[in-house]
């Protein structure tokens, strides 16, 4: 297990779980200051949970999640509304606020968080949306966007305050190659040059692979495997294999639990 | 028998649940430091929503229900040749019962389910999450001015709906079945009384704005976000608004002229 001079994100021992389904069961996952960290794996591993959890929008059954030092399952309401501001999020749908225009949402955590004047809120945002080439449609309604320059808006907004701590819920999902490299680019760009620490879950392995310094493959409530993408790449995990290769058959099943396909259809109902 | 015993009692369990949870909400979105910059706007959009654009449906009902208790009096009040009192009549039933009482029902179907729908559609796009890890409570941003707004909005509908129930009970009464002006008019001002009839109606009023906005928001923040979740959640809230209205008309009612 590697460990990292500088961590900013400590998850020790976390459990959590949905009903009777348990999402995570006693995981550790570190992540390292100023580097761009992916989570990936399967559908329904609960990448986006995790996200959720470091947000503090999700109670942990047991375990600690600190951030910078701070646990957050412990802050209290106002602690853990200022640890937010250091945070951006940007989620799978954008979430986008529907009742006013693009301008606005990227204006919003500004309006919310600082004082600035008017003409700093508007270079600001104008920059943002440049930064995502959506400069033109700021005045457009949330309404009349298609679902990836949405999610290229809602990436401005969560980049606006410049945060810490970025968390990427499948940014590249829904994008056209085109938007797909620049976002590749962007995200690179503000890790480097800003110095954000950057939390990426995907399923888009190349683009993931691309730009990650670190990833961790969650499966069946654990940490499967952990490592640099070369790492990754070269693993020999089965499990490991299969999904970097996009293999139907493997240890991961692709079929939901079920009972034997052929009884199941000669059965009579 | 046990199994039914059991069902009941965890459903019990699960509708007081349900009822402390929305205690907290309201709190939570009401007891906090005021933020008159932020918040005046958002609760004056709030007041154009579910205040102005109610008016229509409240002006047109309160003139029918008017122009009805005029109608209904007079025929009934004429038999006993006591038809001047069809003003005070009129006047007396919308002031203390009719008109809290169906504005709020049509409140609760116009804008309560409006705002259920608005919430839970918000949840069901993770707009109210962003808004959480922007480092904004919802509960302040988006239920608070709601709550504000029902609760300024419904007894000034109300008072329309008074006003212009008054005038449709005049415009059959006099204008049309001929009663004599002036004992109309003298008839509805000697008996109705301010602290009596009006204060008592404006108190109902604000009670039922009180709520029928905590359902809507309560429904709508809670609601599982899906599309079958948010259309239960619109439902219960008319539901669940329209009988809460009712039983507290009787209790309300009980209270100030149970006594009489």
């Amino acid at each position: 297990m590697d460990s990292f001079d500088d961590v900013i994100i400590d998850i020790k021992q976390l459990s959590f779980s949905r009903g009777e389904r348990a999402i995570y069961d006693n995981v550790d996952i570190q992540v390292p200051r100023g580097k761009i960290t992916a989570i990936m794996g399967p559908s329904g591993t609960g990448k986006t949970t995790l996200l959720r959890l470091i947000g503090g929008q999700l109670m942990p059954e047991n375990g600690s999640i600190l951030v910078d030092g701070k646990d957050i399952p412990r802050l209290n309401r106002r602690e853990l509304f200022k640890m937010r501001s250091r945070m951006g999020m940007l989620f799978q749908s954008g979430a986008l606020f529907t009742d006013i225009s693009v301008y606005e949402n990227v204006a919003f955590p500004m309006r919310v968080h600082t004082d600035l004047s008017e003409e700093m809120i508007r270079d600001v945002v104008l920059m943002k949306l440049h930064a995502v080439g959506l400069r033109g449609a700021r005045d457009l309604m949330p309404s009349e966007l298609s679902g990836g320059m949405a999610r290229r808006v809602a990436l401005a907004r969560a980049i606006a305050l410049d945060p810490e701590i970025v968390m990427y819920d499948e940014p590249f999902a829904g994008q056209d190659p085109i938007a797909m490299g620049v976002l590749v680019n962007l995200i690179r760009r503000l890790n480097r040059a800003l110095g954000h620490t950057s939390i990426i879950v995907s399923h888009d392995i190349q683009e993931t692979l691309a730009i990650a310094d670190y990833i961790y493959l969650i499966s069946d409530a654990e940490v499967v495997a952990r490592g640099t993408p070369e790492e990754i790449n070269n693993a020999t995990s089965m499990k490991v294999r299969q999904f970097i290769q996009g293999l139907p058959d493997g240890p991961v099943p692709f079929h939901f639990p079920a009972g034997d396909y052929q009884s199941e259809l000669l059965q009579d109902s | 028998m046990l199994d039914l015993l059991a069902r009941l009692g965890h459903n019990g369990l699960k509708k007081l649940e349900a009822f402390g949870s929305a205690g907290i909400i309201l709190m939570q979105s009401l007891i906090a430091r005021p933020q008159p910059a932020t918040m005046l706007p958002l609760v004056i959009k709030q007041i154009h929503f579910v205040g102005v654009l109610s008016l229509i449906i409240i002006v047109v009902s309160g003139l029918f229900i008017g122009m009805v208790l005029g109608l209904q009096g007079y025929t009934i009040l004429v038999d006993y040749g006591s038809e001047q009192a069809v003003g005070q009549m009129v006047a007396l039933s919308l002031v203390r019962e009719l008109a809290p009482v169906v504005t709020a029902l049509l409140f609760a179907g116009r804008a309560g389910s409006a705002l259920t729908a608005e919430i839970g559609l918000m949840k069901a796009t993770e707009q109210l999450s962003s808004l959480e890890m922007i480092g904004v409570d919802p509960l302040r941003r988006i239920v608070a001015p709601r709550l504000w707004a029902g609760f300024i909005c419904l007894p000034v509908l109300a008072t329309i709906f008074s006003l212009v129930g008054i005038f449709g009970g005049a415009l059959v009464g006099i204008e049309w079945l001929g009663i004599y002006e002036g004992s109309f008019w003298s008839n509805m001002q000697n008996s109705v009384d301010f602290s009596e009839d009006i204060l008592n109606g404006l108190i109902k009023a604000v009670v039922f704005g009180f709520v029928v906005t905590w359902i809507a928001v309560f429904q709508g923040y809670d609601c599982v976000p899906t599309s079958e979740g948010i259309s239960d959640a619109t439902t219960k809230t008319v539901v669940y608004a329209s009988l809460s209205v009712l039983a507290l008309d009787f209790v309300l009612t009980a209270l100030m002229f149970g006594d009489l």
